[in-house]
């Protein structure tokens, strides 16, 4: 464990210099601030038993599911919120949030485009993410999730020919109940946590996946979270199963409006890998992370986990964090097959005066399991950033591996790094390893690439990306390009 | 080409430079020397841009420009190069991508087209070549797990890539024993040429043997005590500092 925050005070006037340059370039503005204009269909904010019952209607659920969010809400109300988590917030008032928007044109038919609102269609492609058969993204299937609700899913005709069903949660409750029941809640249960419990009762939408057996997926699956609505929550619920042998690459994007109150995103993301699957799951995440005061910003306290549930499965998760002003995050993975594999990639960003506590948790169940952990987190300007990582290797869990290594990377000197390892070895033949390392990026960095004739904004990115670049190395193509742009674009004006 | 007159720089509030003059031309290759803490580094420093130091009083006039107004990077776009003496780390980014970065904002900044990765590639290999560089150079993070020889070949490699007007070799020959000192002495008399000037920092005569100058000046306290042609380095060699240092003290 280490604090870095005083030690860094000593570089002293250079320092603030260059990092008064950085701050200059660090302050770009959101680019996915705005909010589209559209009538909102919303239940009045406040939660209990009603509200959660009018979701489901809303939804038109099979009473299973009403019971289980209904079971779920009852054991949230003996919850109490973590605060365990290197963060600080003002206390959230649950009753002042709304738990249902979506916007009021809602096409008839889940997924069929001809009736999704321009408004909509719009929106989506100002993010970058056309949804109309014509333009739509080649090679990467799309559910565009807006608010509570799931607007369009693009690729559906392709995928099906496969076998692979790939739609919004809402709609696979009710054409594939059996799945939905099996699998809902299988790796986060409703008891999980406090946000996990949340989620259960009250989630609106999301994205559900299933590769059947053997099958794999001829193009990437990507889910698209727009928050837009005020002083709504977002609680989307994402459930992906890879049967015997398949193999899926997911990818996952999240954009939210400037707004100066807080919003809370609280997902839960399932996945299942059975025997021989493959799952990679890539997100790029980009709330609006508040102003340099701290104003604003969405509050993302997610649950992803997932399972390697059958022998040889294979589950990878890459995600790269530059928004949000406060994210508490551990995505995981529970070995349970034999020689299954776990594996973490993470780049995590805090600046201004965003707050990051993420990480993961590997918990090692079957034999000659193995897991590997690389995190890299970025702190600028008063950002502070934790790491916080569980590596558990359990009795039955005989010749396991996991590796972790943690690098910190600090920009400036009021920022804070912190790394929480937390490891729990029960079983004598396996292997624990962890390697930590804290830096700043330093004056002769800098320097010696400006002698070289690179500026500073660019030389920053250049120490920024080299830092990432085992991270980096895990992600599609294009998604690289996207989290490098969103480091240089967070980074303008931070870095100081 | 350079023109240094009466330069007073300090550090923290400590003076180093203390009224430094130089001339150098194109074509030519200066040698600075000087006993420990004599100022030579800072002067290196301050004529590169290091922002750490401060220059209170003097001018420095680079081709035709005020050199003390323009900020680091601007310099090294007009073609002023510093092989560090002690290079610094860049992990993840490569040789190849950052000499490819760096070459191309120079040139960017002469109205010159940038060089796309296949040509630029094709020059990168040649410059290797030329100053004896394995090709495995390329695709190794910048100077990250490098033996101090390596890390100062890599300089001498940046020097061949970016073609300067003016390099200042800011003790290249130190940490290096005698075959890297060779080697890296040819890979520098290879890009002599006379367009070019060099200023050769060192402590030891050494390096001196193998890059012939044709000034030698002495620092000591921050102001040039004595200078004179490639036949003083040896007498230094053979006399120590202190005859200059009781000189100065007198003077």
């Amino acid at each position: 464990m280490a604090d870095l925050k005083d030690q860094t005070g000593y570089i002293g006037s250079r320092v603030e210099q260059s990092t008064r340059e950085l701050a200059e370039l660090t302050d770009r503005e959101y680019k996915y601030g705005w909010v589209t204009p559209v009538e909102q269909d919303t239940v009045e904010p406040g939660l209990n038993e009603d509200v959660i019952r009018l979701i489901s209607a809303k939804k038109e659920e099979p009473s299973w599911l009403l019971d289980w969010r209904l079971k779920a809400y009852r054991h949230w109300l003996t919850m109490t919120e973590p605060r365990w988590a290197n963060v600080t917030y003002p206390p959230i008032d649950y009753q002042a949030q709304r738990y249902y928007a979506a916007p009021k044109k809602r096409p008839q038919k889940p997924g069929s485009l001809e009736e999704v609102d321009k408004e909509l269609l719009k929106t989506f492609e100002k993010l970058g993410i056309p949804l109309e058969e014509q333009k739509r993204l080649a090679g990467v299937a799309v559910d565009a999730v807006f608010d509570s609700v799931s607007v369009a899913t693009t690729h559906q005709d392709i995928l099906a020919r496969k076998g692979i069903i790939f739609c919004s949660f809402s709609e696979a409750v009710k054409k594939h109940p059996d799945l939905v029941k099996e699998f809902l809640g299988s790796v986060v249960p409703y008891t999980d946590n406090f946000f996990a419990a949340l989620n259960s009762a009250v989630f609106s939408d999301g994205s559900f996946c299933y590769i059947p057996k053997g099958v794999k997926c001829p193009m990437d699956l990507s889910t698209y979270f727009r928050i837009n609505a005020a002083e709504t929550g977002q609680f989307e619920r994402t459930l992906i199963i890879a049967d015997e042998g398949a193999q899926v690459n997911y990818l996952e994007g999240c954009t939210a409006p400037i707004r100066d109150e807080n919003q809370l995103h609280a997902a839960v993301v399932e996945l299942i890998a059975l025997e021989g699957a493959r799952i990679n799951y890539a997100t790029v995440q980009n709330w609006y992370s508040g102003d340099q005061f701290g104003r604003g910003g969405i509050y993302n306290f997610v649950t992803k986990r997932g399972i390697c549930k059958g022998a040889g499965s294979h589950i990878s998760w890459t995600q790269v964090e530059t928004g949000s002003a406060i994210t508490w995050k551990y995505p995981g993975c529970i070995l349970q097959g034999d020689d299954s594999v776990g594996e973490f990639y993470s780049v995590a960003l805090s600046t201004k005066r965003q707050q990051a506590d993420t990480g993961t948790k590997m918990i090692h169940l079957g034999k000659n399991t193995r897991s590997t952990i690389i995190s890299k987190t970025i702190s600028a300007r008063e950002g502070n950033n934790s790491y916080r990582g569980l590596v558990q290797i359990m009795p039955k869990a005989s010749n396991s591996r996991n590796y972790t290594q943690c690098d910190s990377l600090l920009i400036g000197n009021k920022c804070g790094a912190h790394t929480f390892p937390y490891i729990d070895v029960r079983n004598m033949t396996s292997r624990v390893e962890h390697e930590a390392s804290t830096s700043k990026i330093s004056e002769e960095q800098l320097f010696y690439c400006k002698q070289r004739g690179i500026g500073p904004e660019d030389a920053i990115s250049l120490v920024v990306n080299g830092f990432c670049k085992e991270v980096f190395e895990h992600l599609p193509m294009e998604f690289a390009v996207e989290a490098s742009r969103l480091l240089n674009v967070s980074l303008e004006g931070s870095v100081g | 080409m350079l023109e240094i007159r009466n330069l007073h720089a300090e550090v923290e509030g400590n003076e180093i430079l203390k009224g430094v003059d130089l001339t150098v031309r194109a074509g030519e290759v200066h040698a600075v020397m000087g006993p420990n803490g004599s100022g030579k580094s800072t002067l290196s420093q301050v004529l590169a841009g290091n922002e750490q130091y401060e220059v209170t009083e003097g001018q420095v006039r680079f081709l035709g420009r005020d050199l003390l107004e323009l900020p680091a990077e601007e310099r090294a776009r007009l073609g002023l190069f510093l092989a560090f003496q002690y290079p610094v780390e860049i992990p993840g980014i490569t040789n190849s991508y950052f000499l490819q970065a760096a070459l191309n904002e120079i040139r960017k900044s002469n109205g010159l087209e940038e060089l796309d990765a296949v040509d630029f590639r094709k020059l990168l290999e040649e410059k290797m070549d030329l100053v004896a560089v394995d090709h495995s150079f390329a695709e190794r993070p910048v100077n990250d797990g490098f033996s101090g020889g390596e890390k100062k070949r890599n300089e001498i490699l940046q020097l061949a890539v970016l073609e300067p007007r003016l390099a200042i070799l800011d003790e290249t020959d130190s940490g290096l024993d005698i075959d890297a000192l060779r080697i890296v002495a040819e890979g520098v008399n290879r890009l002599r040429t006379s367009e070019r000037a060099f200023i050769v920092v060192t402590h030891y005569q050494r390096l001196l043997e193998y890059i012939v100058p044709d000034y030698v000046h002495v620092l000591y306290k921050g102001s040039i005590v004595k200078s004179g042609g490639k036949e003083l380095a040896r007498e230094l060699e053979a006399r120590g500092y202190d005859w200059l240092k009781e000189k100065s003290a007198v003077s």
